[in-house]
């Protein structure tokens, strides 16, 4: 079920992946004042702007768990949480790079931007201890769910209050009404931005696809070992 | 911090190895999770395997010695 398009959807992202990077690399002009180095905006920015949705939209996912119940969205939430948080850890990696090679420094931690999405970073972080310290299913999932839901709120929070604050170095992006970025420049992050979208939606399909393919193992393992009456063992009819 | 704001853009081979970092990072992270989850399907499909073995040898059971009578002799 999960695995329904993996294929299209994967082989869309490899495309829009290789002309995101044909655009940065051969089409995207030099910047003025960074020049070379501000090539790593195409990469870095799609990928913090994808994680802070994705943990909104695990938030959004846990809503719809907890009214209805469905352990379908808890899976949801957990996947899209942990493919945000992947994409956290690279979004650290490089803005430590570039920060290194525009401002001297690996981190420079009276700089709002930053710090306050390492605070959003390592509130995910505590997702993983938080879900596998309870035992119970059920819980898990319930108390998942409603972090999930109270982080998903608090990473839009976080960024208006970032935006009203001062910024000490870090360049506020899409500050202006225009974007800010000459035509070749947001072409090219417009399409960066869509495939590290894809790629986030295909991870996320890919990872779902995984573990519903391994829940289903596990139950048909279950029913097949488990004793009937009559001595014989016998397959579920459908594994949802 | 108008130094920082001053600073002059590094020049191509400096700026290179700091893009070319940015990438690999990238890239890198990504190969990782992608053989992290290929592991996962590994062991899915060695799973599924030794079900479909369970399965097969419940088939087996239940199609055994007696049953074959039972279908060899119909009317007894």
């Amino acid at each position: 079920m999960y695995g329904k398009g993996l294929k299209p959807l994967s082989i869309a992202t490899v495309a829009m992946l290789a002309l995101s990077l044909s655009l940065v690399f051969f089409y995207a002009p030099l910047d003025a004042d960074q020049g070379f180095i501000q090539k790593i905006f195409y990469l870095h920015v799609p990928l913090a702007m994808v994680a802070l949705v994705g943990f909104v939209v695990g938030g959004v996912f846990a809503v719809l768990h907890l009214r209805s119940d469905d352990r379908k969205w808890d899976a949801y939430s957990y996947v899209a949480i942990h493919i945000s948080v992947i994409f956290g850890v690279a979004v650290l990696i490089t803005g430590a790079i570039w920060a290194k090679a525009s401002w001297g420094h690996w981190w420079v931690w009276d700089e709002p931007t930053l710090v306050s999405f390492l605070i959003v970073f390592l509130l995910y972080a505590t997702y993983y201890p938080f879900r596998y310290a309870i035992e119970d299913r059920d819980r898990q999932a319930r108390y998942a769910s409603v972090f999930a839901v109270t982080a998903g709120a608090f990473v839009p929070l976080n960024f208006m209050a970032v935006r009203m604050a001062e910024s000490l170095v870090h360049p506020r992006t899409f500050a202006t009404a225009d974007g800010g970025l000459p035509g070749e420049m947001m072409l090219t992050f417009l399409v960066s931005l869509a495939a590290i979208a894809l790629l986030w939606t295909t991870l996320v399909k890919f990872e779902l696809a995984a573990k519903s393919a391994s829940g289903q193992v596990k139950r048909l393992r279950r029913a097949l070992d488990a004793p009937v009456a009559g001595g014989s063992s016998r397959i579920a009819p459908e594994v949802s | 911090m108008e130094v920082l704001f001053a600073a002059p853009a590094l020049p191509l081979d400096e700026a290179g190895k700091y893009v070319a970092g940015a990438y690999v990072v990238f890239l890198v992270l990504l190969v990782v999770y992608l053989a992290i989850m290929a592991a996962k399907v590994q062991r899915i499909e060695r799973e599924l395997r030794e079900v479909a073995a369970i399965a097969e040898r419940n088939k087996e059971i239940q199609a055994g010695p007696g049953r074959e009578a039972e279908e060899a002799a119909p009317y007894g």
